[in-house]
């Protein structure tokens, strides 16, 4: 950060030279994962790597005829290593990291963080000190702890953990990839943008529904469509990005809405606990790039999130985590609103796997029948639901 | 009123190495008129040139946000601690296309 008012420094490019360098053949010519983008990403050869990004990008036509949207797509994002698209900033941070000469990483995490740096590190020798809230989904604790690290219960919210990775992070020489690394560990979500963008045969999209916990992923996303103009890849691009929150910790889309800049910092009550950040270090560049693209950011409630679960589950076959149900939610209250338009070409970013807060949907999702090991008794279940044989 | 003030890494070069200083105040904001004071340079660090705290500086009392609380105009008890600690952004820079 800047020694003098704190605010974010900014990883440079020399883009002349990268466009001189890089073009669509290049990349086609190149790995199958977020790397295939290396020269816009920071970081050596020597990289820590398991294979994040190249996730399916899916069209969407049974999500998009409920909606009403003539093409929606989803990027599909639970699909990456450890289930998230955390493992793309992870990637780079860790290759970062350990170009500096640390030996230790280290985060604040809501959880699907925590699973991305403690595989990493894991997979790439990497000491790794991880610091969540106590009170985080079963299945993320478990996902992070499987793989090793010292992992640091912390009694309070995420802005509590935070604030105290702040503190030991100026006094350890540690990495932590989302204090002290985090300049280079934000530019991995420009992957995302960089894929759609390819993904859809060199095509920027129109509209981008995004989740905001810190806001970095929005911002990212416009200056990875922005470099891929910057570098020749696309003629040029107005895309809208809209912003996604829980109404129970939306900070960022209040700000929105209000009109101002200003980001007032909220007490997180919501289930979405992956976007639960109270106080958005980067909430000022979202509302920022929401505004400047012509876009909007949305909150929803609860049971719109495990609706909106449900809703892409039934429709389109992904089981999204809470962070993917907000964006479905909102995405559905856009197009009602008519901010999504319906001859859009809209891209939704489902950025985390269900199966890590089934807690979310357990009320919602269970056995239609539990019956004997009987044909008899099944029939007359299926009779009931009139699903039988006659029905 | 004098209360302890935790001081980060980056603004230790203000307070010649110390990571804890006392400082007099009534409120936060008499509380970093004390501190420039003492170390000249402080109130710049903490707010622009409004007078208002910096986007990226977060000040707490005790556990708390002082944006929770009443901000600059926050009292403060003759045993409060006071922390300050950065903001940590990923940032979106001038790129334009």
């Amino acid at each position: 950060m800047c020694e003098f008012c704190f605010a974010p420094l900014e990883v440079v490019y020399d883009y002349e030279r990268i466009a001189s360098e890089m073009s669509r053949s290049s990349i086609a010519e190149g790995p199958r994962s977020i790397w295939r983008y290396a020269p816009l990403l920071p970081g050596g050869e020597d990289r820590v790597d398991l294979g994040a990004g190249m996730t399916p990008l899916v069209r969407a036509p049974r999500l998009a005829a409920e909606l009403g949207l003539r093409e929606l797509w989803l990027k599909n994002d639970t699909a990456n290593p450890t289930h998230s698209f955390k493992d793309r900033v992870v990637s780079v941070a860790l290759t970062v990291a350990r170009s500096f000469g640390y030996t230790t990483v280290a985060c604040a995490s809501t959880g699907n963080l925590a699973n991305a740096v403690a595989a990493h590190a894991a997979a790439s020798g990497l000491d790794a000190y991880i610091f969540i809230p106590a009170d985080l989904e079963a299945g993320k604790v478990v996902a992070t702890a499987i793989y090793g690290p010292r992992l640091i219960a912390v009694k309070g919210t995420y802005d509590d953990v935070n604030r105290l990775c702040s503190e030991i992070a100026g006094e350890f020489e540690w990495a932590f990839v989302n204090v002290n690394i985090r300049p280079y560990y934000a530019e991995g979500s420009k992957s995302l943008a960089f894929e759609v963008v390819e993904q859809l045969g060199w095509q920027a999209p129109d509209h981008v529904i995004v989740p905001i916990a810190s806001g970095s992923l929005l911002t990212k996303i416009k200056r990875g469509l922005d470099e891929l103009v910057r570098v020749g890849l696309i003629d040029g691009h107005s895309t809208r990005i809209s912003g996604a929150q829980a109404t129970g910790c939306a900070p960022v889309a209040t700000a929105f809405k209000s009109g101002t800049d200003h980001i007032r910092p909220v007490k997180p009550a919501t289930i979405a606990k992956s976007l639960a950040i109270g106080n958005p270090a980067d909430g000022f560049y979202a509302v920022r790039a929401a505004r400047e693209t012509g876009g909007a950011i949305e909150d929803v409630s609860d049971e719109e999130v495990v609706d909106g679960i449900q809703l892409l589950a039934r429709t389109e076959g992904i089981f999204a985590e809470t962070a993917g149900g907000v964006v479905i939610a909102t995405l559905r209250r856009l197009c009602e609103a008519g901010v999504v338009r319906p001859d859009e070409r809209t891209v939704a970013l489902i950025t985390g796997d269900g199966l890590k807060t089934i807690e979310a949907v357990t009320e919602r999702a269970h056995p239609t029948m539990v019956i004997p090991p009987r044909l008899d008794e099944f029939q007359t279940q299926l009779d009931l639901l009139g699903e039988g044989a006659d029905a | 009123m004098s209360v302890s003030v935790k001081i980060p890494t980056p603004l230790r070069r203000v307070t010649g190495g110390a990571s804890q200083v006392n400082g007099a105040g009534n409120t936060i904001g008499e509380l970093i008129t004390d501190l420039e004071r003492q170390f000249p340079g402080m109130r710049e660090r903490l707010c622009d040139e409004t007078g208002a705290l910096r986007r990226f500086v977060n000040v707490f009392v005790g556990d708390e946000d002082i944006r929770f609380l009443e901000g600059l105009d926050t009292v403060l008890s003759d045993d409060a601690q006071v922390s300050i600690i950065p903001a940590v952004a990923g940032g979106c820079g001038p790129q334009t296309a």
